[in-house]
């Protein structure tokens, strides 16, 4: 066995610790199949990352496509176990366009998703794996958290829409302080909402720093109740030690149209790009005719590949 | 975990230097970067930075990219680029204006394709775009002013200062549609893992920054 761990590279070794990690908490192996039907992908094309597919057709003229996503897949295929819960880990590679070179790249993918009657339990899990995925790695990283669901309470209560909250979101994106300052001003947005917005670009850091200015957010039931989540959760993990590489941060808005809830981004020092991301996606299992919830995460091995060794 | 240097990537120029000056004054001093010569980096580990210069355009993939932590880029390079980046704070310096401009006869037919020629095709594009323009984009990467001259378009999207350059040449502006200034970038990596002295720098640039505009 000494010998065969000695053949394996970095990342395969990181690919098969997070194998036995996932393992460990009772997440089943899911295959994929190389080709899946086209149409799962193309009516959830805002899901996917890259809006472009690698398809062809079968020879019985069915129009399939190449692995372009993980976690829709297992949506579709899963059916609840018998406590109604479903935890599966994948080890895939998918196809998708780089940003960088325009052309289809292939990336490797470790990651689990947990679905069906999900509580703040199986939330706090998941985020624990996803930052023990992190320490596997590297122990020097970051897990970054944000809550869309305080996000969206936020520029609902504003009575943003359509453009205006697609423009918030891309100011809080880029933690563009000034720009919102503008943003404001223009839409006369009334000064205590307006504070609102500035909370959620500076309210960022540890949770027991950010978890006593989460009040701030508390202006309606939705918010409350959403805050409070966010709180319990952030401090069972605060209460098991992983405060210390937990960054809270509401420039993580993901895409509201899927996600909700908390959303995740995974950090090494040293890489310059986020090497896990994931979050809840209840919205994406009732556009799928499941009134269920679901949260989950994938390790991306290429930005690792590019700097693995720090 | 975050002991080694700051590394913040400068536009090469005379912009440069008066963002440097700030650093300066807000603390973060290199004096090795006044010595001239050819060299491009610079350090003061005292004081946790290293400078260095490299082409405006090119300061938002550094940090992008992460080999610079923060830098400064003028508005109109981010607008174009869309780097993944964090925009903490705007400088006030390199104050101008992305607009519109045409010859001092011209009139707009909407019944034709406008022909726009500029070096910031996706900032035209978004432009257009939101007035529901049809619209030809010709990219070029200096000279705008000869296109209308020419006849190679109908309009330019550049960069106005003063607006002197195109006075010369006998063209108008039509329509200022975004202001653009320096802008303070981070790679939002290394903002998570020294969050503090980035931090640090941005509140001190903001009180020159307060203190200017006074």
């Amino acid at each position: 066995m000494d010998n065969i761990s000695n053949i394996l590279t970095a990342e395969e070794r990181a690919a098969f610790a997070l194998r036995a990690l996932y393992s460990e908490y009772g997440y089943t192996r899911y295959r994929m199949s190389k080709f899946e039907e086209y149409d799962l992908y193309a009516n959830n094309k805002d899901f996917l990352i890259s809006k472009n597919i690698i398809t062809f057709t079968d020879t019985d003229g069915r129009l399939l496509a190449l692995k372009p996503d993980v976690t829709l897949s297992i949506v579709k295929n899963s059916r609840p176990s018998a406590d109604g819960i479903t935890k599966m880990q994948y080890n895939e590679s998918v196809y998708r366009v780089s940003d960088n070179t325009q052309g289809f790249v292939e990336l490797m993918q470790v990651g689990l998703e947990c679905l069906g009657a999900i509580t703040d339990k199986e939330i706090a899990e998941v985020l624990r794996l996803a930052s023990m995925s992190l320490d596997t790695i590297n122990e020097r990283n970051l897990l970054e958290l944000s809550d869309l669901d305080i996000i969206n309470g936020v520029i609902d209560a504003a009575g943003l829409g359509g453009e205006d909250a697609k423009q918030l979101l891309s100011i809080l994106e880029r933690k563009d302080i000034g720009d919102a300052e503008i943003f404001c001003r223009e839409r006369r947005i009334e000064p205590q909402t307006a504070s609102l917005f500035s909370s959620l670009l500076t309210v960022y850091g540890k949770p027991c720093d950010v978890i006593p200015r989460l009040g701030i957010f508390k202006i309606n039931n939705r918010l409350t109740e959403a805050v409070d989540r966010f709180c319990r959760i952030l401090a069972t993990l605060n209460a098991e030690g992983r405060g210390d590489k937990i960054c809270i941060d509401f420039s993580l808005v993901g895409n509201l149209k899927y996600y909700n809830g908390i959303a995740m981004r995974g950090f090494i020092d040293g890489i310059p790009k986020s090497i896990l991301s994931g979050g809840q996606y209840d919205k994406l299992m009732k556009k799928m005719g499941r009134d269920e919830g679901a949260i989950g995460f994938a390790v991306y091995f290429d930005e690792l590949e590019k700097n693995y060794g720090i | 975990m975050n002991d080694r240097l700051l590394n913040i990537a400068l536009p090469k120029g005379r912009l440069g230097e008066k963002v440097y000056a700030m650093f300066e004054r807000a603390g973060f001093e290199c004096p090795s970067i006044k010595e001239g010569g050819r060299r491009l980096i610079f350090e003061n580990p005292e004081k946790g930075v290293r400078y260095f210069w490299v082409k405006p355009s090119d300061v938002a993939i550094y940090v992008e990219r992460g080999a610079a932590d923060i830098g400064v880029a003028g508005k109109d390079i981010i607008l174009e680029y869309r780097p993944d980046i964090y925009e903490l704070l705007d400088l006030g310096v390199g104050k101008c204006h992305m607009a519109v401009a045409a010859k001092e006869d011209f009139t707009d037919n909407r019944e034709k394709t406008l022909r726009v020629a500029t070096k910031f095709s996706k900032i035209a594009r978004d432009y257009y775009s939101r007035l529901g323009r049809d619209i030809d984009i010709i990219h070029l990467n200096g000279s705008i002013e000869l296109a209308p001259i020419l006849g190679l378009s109908d309009v330019i999207v550049d960069i106005v200062e003063t607006g002197a350059t195109l006075r010369e040449n006998k063209l108008t502006v039509i329509e200022k549609f975004q202001p653009i200034s320096a802008r303070l970038i981070a790679n939002k990596a290394s903002f998570k893992f020294r969050a503090p002295m980035i931090e640090c720098i941005r509140q001190a640039l903001f009180a020159e920054v307060a203190d200017k505009s006074e």
